[in-house]
């Protein structure tokens, strides 16, 4: 099979398989290179995490863009990204076709009711995830075995800027700003102080 | 405290939209779905553009574009999107622009969001690739997303936590809530068997009659 097609079919299938947000793509991405040493090495994959996680959008369709741009330029960019996107679209529509059809139903909003907290419960780890990893820059995630460690990262200027941020957000006129302003001026903010 | 808050809120929805009901109109309602496909794939170009750090950033962004601005979902309804991409294969971002989508302009709808989440993507990395070698190293990068970093996360928890205001009406959900927070954040657990395990719980033991919930009037 020519690579390009072979290349869209691995990426097919990391979408079709790789459960839990853009991350769980990693391991699909690293077996890939396993398999074909020849498409892109290790160290193509720590440039490419590096590149997914300081530029916006999606992590798991940056880094697929990355390797399909890497291989074979921008046509390439683009096979990758629809091809990891292509299963959850279909499972997606499915789902929509199902929800339309149950929400009413007892049984769906017993488990709705169960699953709207859990997914407050989550969005909150994701986003101590990130707390953590914004003020201990240099501190990995493994759970707490590592907090320990962690106090030796600790960057006071970071947590400063995280509680004037908060405060902004809860202050009545200047929490209706959009999030996109917030993120603009973030960026400003981490330039002029040298974060 | 809470009431007040809920007064401001409700202020704003009426003063954007139709003097009264008390549900806002999906924006565009009538609109033929070729030009609600382009207002979609615009929306979601746009979240694209500034999601920084995976789909659960994009949360606020989402809420205020989805929710607030346009009224094509309800805070419940994003919550349920995040907890079903959760156990579903993909990346979240794509599943809540095709489910949101699909929702407001069927098909095309689905496809023109879809697209316009991961357009920026594209041509982003494109020029990276091509051109930057080093981007991640850049210095100027680096500070501007140590700051970016933290800006996010204050937009996520209050975000999350006025989203945990108004979808959580009884002591069994916060605690759901908080047994998820402390399995992920500290036990490193796998989301996907917490989303099962509190779906599995749900089944049996949500009685609908404990929720007070009011389903069925923001969601067409």
């Amino acid at each position: 099979m020519p690579t390009f097609l072979l290349l869209c079919l691995n990426f097919f299938k990391a979408g079709l398989f790789a459960v839990g947000g853009g991350l769980a793509t990693l391991p699909f991405i690293t077996d890939m290179s396993n398999a074909h040493p020849d498409w892109f090495t290790h160290q193509d994959i720590a440039n490419m995490v590096a590149i997914s996680e300081s530029t916006p959008g999606p992590l798991g369709i940056n880094m697929a863009s990355y390797i399909g741009y890497k291989m074979f330029g921008f046509g390439g960019a683009v096979a990758t990204t629809f091809s990891l996107v292509l299963p959850s679209f279909i499972i997606i529509l499915i789902l929509s076709k199902l929800w339309k059809k149950y929400k009413e139903n007892r049984r769906v909003n017993m488990v709705f009711g169960a699953l709207r907290p859990a997914a407050v419960g989550l969005i909150f780890a994701a986003g101590f995830s990130v707390f953590m990893i914004a003020l201990f820059p240099g501190w990995s995630n493994a759970g707490l075995a590592s907090f320990a460690s962690a106090g030796q990262y600790f960057d006071w200027k970071c947590l400063v800027l995280l509680i004037a941020f908060i405060a902004a957000l809860e202050t009545p006129k200047l929490k209706n700003l959009h999030p996109i302003l917030y993120i603009l001026i973030a960026a400003a903010l981490g330039i002029v102080l040298k974060l | 405290m809470d009431e007040t808050k809920a007064a401001v809120s409700e202020k704003e929805t009426v003063q954007a939209d139709a003097p009264q009901p008390s549900v806002p109109q999906p924006y565009g309602k009538d609109w033929p779905k070729w030009k609600l496909s382009l207002l979609l794939f615009w929306t979601f170009f746009k979240i694209g553009l500034f999601t920084f750090g995976g789909g659960y950033a994009m949360l606020p962004i989402l809420e205020r574009e989805i929710v607030d601005k346009y009224h094509w979902s309800s805070r419940d309804e994003l919550l349920d999107i995040y907890a079903l991409s959760q156990c579903t294969p993909g990346v979240i971002a794509v599943n809540t622009a095709t489910f949101i989508g699909n929702k407001v302009a069927k098909f095309p709808g689905a496809l023109c969001a879809t697209i316009g989440v991961v357009t920026p993507s594209i041509l982003i990395i494109s020029v990276i690739a091509a051109l930057f070698q080093h981007f991640a190293e850049n210095p100027y990068v680096m500070h501007a997303m140590a700051a970016v970093r933290v800006c996010v996360v204050a937009l996520i928890f209050t975000t999350v936590l006025r989203m945990a205001k108004k979808s959580l009406k009884n002591w069994l959900q916060y605690v759901i809530a908080a047994i998820a927070f402390l399995v992920v954040a500290l036990f490193g657990a796998n989301p996907v068997w917490v989303v099962l395990g509190a779906g599995l719980f749900g089944f049996f033991f949500m009685d609908p009659d404990k929720l007070n919930r009011h389903r069925g009037k923001g969601d067409n």
